[in-house]
């Protein structure tokens, strides 16, 4: 344990921007937890007298078009975000891994059922789908989530039965069964625990991604509903305001959602860098 | 044989989609009959039309029916548009498609001589910057880089054309050979048409491209990286030949394998970032006609973009294999 | 090395501006006799009759058809063009004469479509027999006139036509100048009927036969629509535009952009904040018209609980944030229908009600009601209006909250609108209304009378109502007509089913130098007038 952390701090101090993408993350995850406590403003107060005001001592970020304060709405939004993002990638992550697992250990028809499962999934345009299952279900956070997960499942699947598939007959595979492991046993305790950390990376990568699926099925009017405050939606929004000059409605919900996405990304390198020396990029 | 035994495999995915897509388009908000009955109807004058449009049948009767006329390669007609859904696509396709190709193109152009340089001083400020600025591209909702760039480039600075479609109001288009401007209008030999076309192309090009500059430069500066630590590169710095001999002829042959792969995995990105660049853009393209139809719970069209959709990925599949076949011979040997 | 450097990076720079140019050609002038328009959403059918055919739809048509008759223009309290209401004008018919229970019209003998046959009666007995048999909205619309069976239709000759009343209806005449009332070139049309399909829906849905003053040139759906002018146009003066072509640009933002930096000449639909800052920058020019007979309101479905108390209701009624609303979602382009002094006095409608912001009041009524602790409900709005609807329900659920009502907003598609509200079944929706005919007795007829159409979407059943409604409608008396018009108007605001917030405006933008705009009724663009200078 402490090699490792021994060795992630090496990494870090040998590379200052995967530093900076951790402390961002944290920074991140303090709002999400904090939440409400943090904000100024009530995020759905609104005070038309103060509507579309800049940036100014009261109002850090500006007002939106409602005379909402935007810095109170963005800290607001961090936990909704974050809970969008882990909640649907957790989803994609269990379920895929799991199921990939079983495919690539187990290998007959179940991995071929599986495969082709997969494979229809991958077929679509993801974010068609997400449009769909959305547009069908009804635009709440929890279809959202639903959609988010089912789209992101099949990276998962594909990685992790093409691991499965690779040690399946491995050495440490081999002695867990002599010693009288169930089937069960060796996926759940065997197998899993050695693909868990290229699974990080993955899952790193994901949680941007699923914010910026939120954000785009919101530009097309199936997100978050109104006043909810969420980065994307805020965004949205504000990008009407862009050309009649009023650039803050956008700009900082954009460029916080930006942060995130960005230091989800490096995370994702900086923890590949970290677990796995051989794949070092 | 490769192909055909390829294509087999592809056919339970698109039979998948086909039934997804189905069930999916039904289970969309939104009763087509009223729409059709119009204002002021009575409920008798909807349940007529229902019925005159086949929509108080089962599902299971509703689905073979649209199995028939798909053999027939009729995909239906458009409730918000009134025509037929086949002419629609194979209409927009080309626009698509060119967008595509060319944020690709962009793409690539960048991304790969960017992952080159990155591999080559790896931890430098060079790789750092690499890093960051693409990271960067792929962080923002392609929406939001598409009207910042309008905004930037058309209505500030004046440089970019109008963000009014495929060309310009007083443009028109050249005759119809592949339905890309860019190569009609060189067949043409319309060299202002090429201009204007390429003029409108650049901005939301760009878009795209900059969404996706980040797993290609990635992707290459892995596989350079790869490729510059293995042993026949050592012996090649050994023997004393040139270092940029080195770097592109050897080094980067080798390495642009799993950068084909993830051309791949690009292209299906692109597909997603398609329908918001081309709802920015006014472009007369695949996405912001099935945007437009899933929002009009509009069956057709939906069912129809995604199944072509399905197939051209899975040609796409198909393509890459057969690319990577021909480029790596261990492939050819062990097939 | 640091000459080389420099020398590369001007290269490189030189390299891209060079490509820059090359790339991004220098934009060519507006031609002066070309007219380019946007709009968000454009025409899903050049047949104004046709199943489902939207707004853009009926500009189309209203500019490659004619119609027997139009409106006059007079001047609005700003000085610009407006249709004439009080005043009929010729269009395809020259002169006109009204009798008691028939009206006899002169066709123009000069008149020919664009295939260049002569426009005769024949052709407006086949159109407007058309209307009548085909159903949905065209035989509805007749129907307001009082014109509801063919055998009204007579053509006496060539170009003599009569219509004969069933009943002395006032709006006969107005009815004759909707969208829906064109002459189609009947010979045209009926070379591609089928069978199965006499009316030649499927053909006019994509073709044009008309003999407007514009024919279509090309019609590329969902993208752009160009039209040419029809120079033998002989229904009124030549227009000056000779060609107009329709983009469709779904951003709003690129929109005004293209209008700001002059690459479009015209736009309707643009949302009320950019219009209300173009209106004070005066690079463009900016008309708003008062939309007659238009209202934005908050309907509440009485058969659905709480709102079928009226005590309920009228607590909502005073806890919307009027003027908040006016401020941030209509950036003042709209007339506040809030806020009157007191009784109902005059027949014009739309007019405030006597509801203000009384936070107060409200709390109180809803006590009275017996729901001191407030209740949870559903606003539902369509989202293809959502530029002002959406702040509109956003700052109404914030001020329901205050008094109580929990508010769960539900945004519903454009084209799923519809089929939503004439459910039926939503308990409280933002909804808009605009009659074509400026009749009270007609707006309250489509949307409180117990006949129930789609658009009483509060479901709002009072016999005492349609009496009232009933009478007005064929009321000769004028003195009579005052009261029952004001009496149906006393009633709406009591019994408040349906809460009117703000009448809208029209807005247009357009370059400094396109004059001739005028305001029609069916708040879409008439080429007809328009001029470049």
């Amino acid at each position: 344990m402490t090699a490792t952390l021994r060795h992630a701090r090496y990494v870090l101090s040998e590379n200052p921007v995967t530093a900076f993408a951790f402390a961002l993350f944290f920074l991140l995850a303090l709002c999400a937890a904090l939440g409400p406590a943090l904000a100024p403003f009530d995020p759905l107060a609104s005070d038309t007298a103060e509507a579309l005001t800049g940036p100014s001592a009261a109002h850090w970020f500006g007002t939106d078009q409602l005379g909402r304060d935007i810095l109170s709405r963005i800290v607001v939004a961090t936990r909704l975000d974050l809970g969008i993002a882990v909640t649907s990638v957790a989803l994609a992550f269990g379920i895929g891994t799991l199921v990939g697992l079983a495919a690539g250990y187990c290998g007959g028809w179940i991995d071929r059922i599986v495969g082709r499962a997969v494979d229809t999934i991958m077929a679509f345009p993801l974010f068609v789908l997400a449009m769909g299952i959305v547009a069908a279900l009804g635009n709440n956070v929890a279809n959202i989530v639903y959609a988010t997960a089912i789209i992101n499942l099949p990276i998962y699947a594909r990685l992790s039965r093409s691991e499965a598939n690779v040690r399946r007959n491995a050495g440490f595979v081999e002695a867990a069964r002599l010693c009288g492991n169930g089937e069960a046993r060796i996926v759940l305790a065997q197998l899993l625990p050695n693909i868990m950390p290229l699974m990080m990376v993955q899952v790193s990568l994901t949680l941007g991604y699923a914010i910026l699926n939120a954000a785009g099925l919101s530009f097309i009017g199936l997100g978050v509903r109104p006043p909810t405050a969420e980065w994307g939606i805020m965004v949205a929004e504000g990008a009407s305001f862009i050309v009649s000059g009023e650039w803050w409605v956008a700009f900082f919900p954009g460029i916080v959602l930006m942060a995130a996405v960005f230091c989800f990304n490096l995370m994702g390198d900086g923890l590949r860098d970290i677990v796995d020396p051989q794949r070092r990029t | 044989m490769i192909v055909l035994r390829r294509l087999a495999t592809a056919l339970p995915v698109i039979a998948g989609v086909i039934v997804v897509t189905f069930l999916l388009t039904r289970a969309l908000p939104g009763d087509p009959a009223v729409y059709f009955a119009g204002p002021a109807a009575t409920t008798q004058a909807i349940e007529e039309i229902r019925h005159r449009l086949g929509f108080d049948r089962t599902l299971p009767v509703q689905f073979l029916d649209y199995l028939q006329r798909l053999e027939h390669g009729d995909l239906g007609t458009s409730l918000t548009t009134g025509q037929p859904v086949t002419t629609e696509l194979l209409t927009r396709l080309p626009a698509s498609a060119e967008l595509m190709l060319l944020a690709l193109f962009l793409s690539v152009a960048i991304a790969v001589p960017l992952g080159i340089a990155a591999a080559m001083r790896p931890g430098s400020p060079v790789d750092h910057v690499c890093r960051i600025v693409t990271t960067a591209g792929v962080s923002l909702p392609t929406f939001f880089t598409g009207l910042l760039l309008v905004y930037v480039f058309y209505y500030l600075l004046g440089v970019a054309p109008a963000p009014l479609g495929r060309l310009d109001v007083f443009d028109s288009a050249p005759p119809q050979h592949s339905g890309f401007y860019l190569i009609d209008s060189l067949l043409a030999g319309d060299f202002e048409t090429f201009r204007a076309a390429l003029g409108q192309l650049v901005l939301p090009g760009a878009t795209m491209a900059i969404f996706t500059l980040a797993p290609l430069a990635r992707i290459t500066r892995a596989a350079m990286l790869g490729a510059l630590g293995s042993e026949f590169i050592r012996t090649a710095r050994a023997s004393g030949l040139a270092r940029h001999r080195i770097v592109f002829v050897y080094a980067f042959r080798n390495a642009v394998l799993p950068v084909i792969t993830t051309l791949g995995m690009v292209f299906s990105f692109m597909l997603g970032a398609n329908v918001l660049v081309e709802k920015v853009f006014a472009w007369p393209g695949l996405g912001s006609y099935a945007v437009e139809a899933l929002i009009a719970s509009d069956y057709a069209p939906v069912q129809g973009f995604v199944l072509m959709m399905a197939l051209l990925y899975v040609l796409l599949n198909l393509v890459i294999d057969l690319v990577y076949g021909l480029v790596d011979p261990r492939v050819r040997v062990e097939a | 090395m640091r000459r080389r450097d420099f020398l590369k990076r001007t290269a490189a720079a030189a390299g891209t501006a060079a490509t820059a140019g090359y790339v991004f050609p220098a934009r060519a002038q507006s031609h002066k006799d070309t007219l380019l328009t946007l709009s968000e959403g454009g025409p899903n059918n050049l047949d104004v009759m046709g199943v489902g055919t939207n707004r853009p739809g009926y500009e189309a048509s209203w500019n490659t058809y004619d119609r027997l008759v139009t409106y006059g223009v007079k001047k609005d309290a700003d000085g610009n063009d407006h249709y004439d209401s009080a005043k009929i004008a010729p269009e395809l018919a020259e002169s006109w004469d009204l009798g008691d229970m028939s009206v006899t019209f002169k066709l123009r003998k000069d008149a020919k479509f664009h295939d260049g046959t002569p426009v005769t009666t024949k052709d407006v007995k086949w159109s407007f027999d058309r209307a009548m048999t085909i159903g949905g909205a065209p035989t509805f619309q007749f129907a307001a006139g009082s014109m509801q069976k063919p055998e009204q239709f007579v053509t006496v000759d060539d170009y003599t036509f009569r219509i004969d009343f069933l009943r002395k209806d006032k709006l006969t005449m107005p009815d004759l100048t909707v969208p829906s009332a064109v002459v189609i070139n009947s010979e045209l049309a009926k070379k591609h009927a089928t069978d199965k399909d006499p009316w030649a829906m499927d053909w006019l849905k994509n073709n044009e036969a008309g003999g407007g003053a514009f024919r279509v040139e090309k019609w590329t759906p969902g993208q752009e629509l160009i039209y040419q002018r029809f120079d033998e146009w002989k229904s009124g003066p030549v227009p000056k535009i000779q060609r107009v072509i329709w983009r469709i640009v779904p951003s709003a933002g690129n929109r005004r952009a293209l209008i700001e930096r002059g690459d479009a000449d015209i736009s309707v639909d643009l949302p009320p904040k950019d219009v209300a800052e173009m209106a004070n920058d005066k690079k463009l020019t900016v008309v708003g018209s008062l939309i007659e007979s238009a209202l934005i309101y908050l309907s509440m479905n009485v058969k659905i609980p709480p709102f079928d108390n009226v005590k309920v209701r009228q607590a909502v009624a005073y806890a919307i944030p009027y003027q908040k609303i006016m401020d941030a979602a209509m950036f003042g382009r709209g007339k506040p229908m809030f806020g009157s002094p007191g009784e109902v006095t005059t027949t014009e409608w739309p007019q405030p009600t006597p509801y203000v912001t009384d936070l107060a009041k409200a709390k109180q009524l809803l006590a009275e009601a017996g729901l001191p602790g407030g209740f949870e409900t559903t606003l539902s709005f369509d989202l293809g209006y959502a530029v002002t609807q959406e702040p509109l329900c956003v700052l109404v659920q914030e001020s329901l909250a205050q008094i109580g009502i929990k508010v769960t907003l539900n945004k519903v598609p454009g084209a799923n609108w519809r089929a939503e509200f004439s459910k039926k079944t939503l308990p409280l929706l933002a909804n808009v209304f605009g009659a074509w005919l400026d009749f009270p007795e007609y707006f309250f007829y489509w949307n409180y009378h117990g006949q129930n159409s789609l658009f009483n979407d509060m479901s709002y059943q009072n016999p005492a109502m349609d009496k009232l409604i009933d009478a007005a409608r064929f009321e000769t008396d004028p003195k009579k007509y005052d009261e029952e018009v004001e009496g149906f108007i006393t009633i709406a605001f009591t019994d408040v089913p349906r809460i009117p917030v703000f009448q809208p405006w029209l807005d247009v933008a357009m370059q400094k130098n396109v004059t001739g705009y005028r305001y029609w009724f069916h708040r879409q663009l008439d080429y007809r007038q328009l001029a470049k200078t």
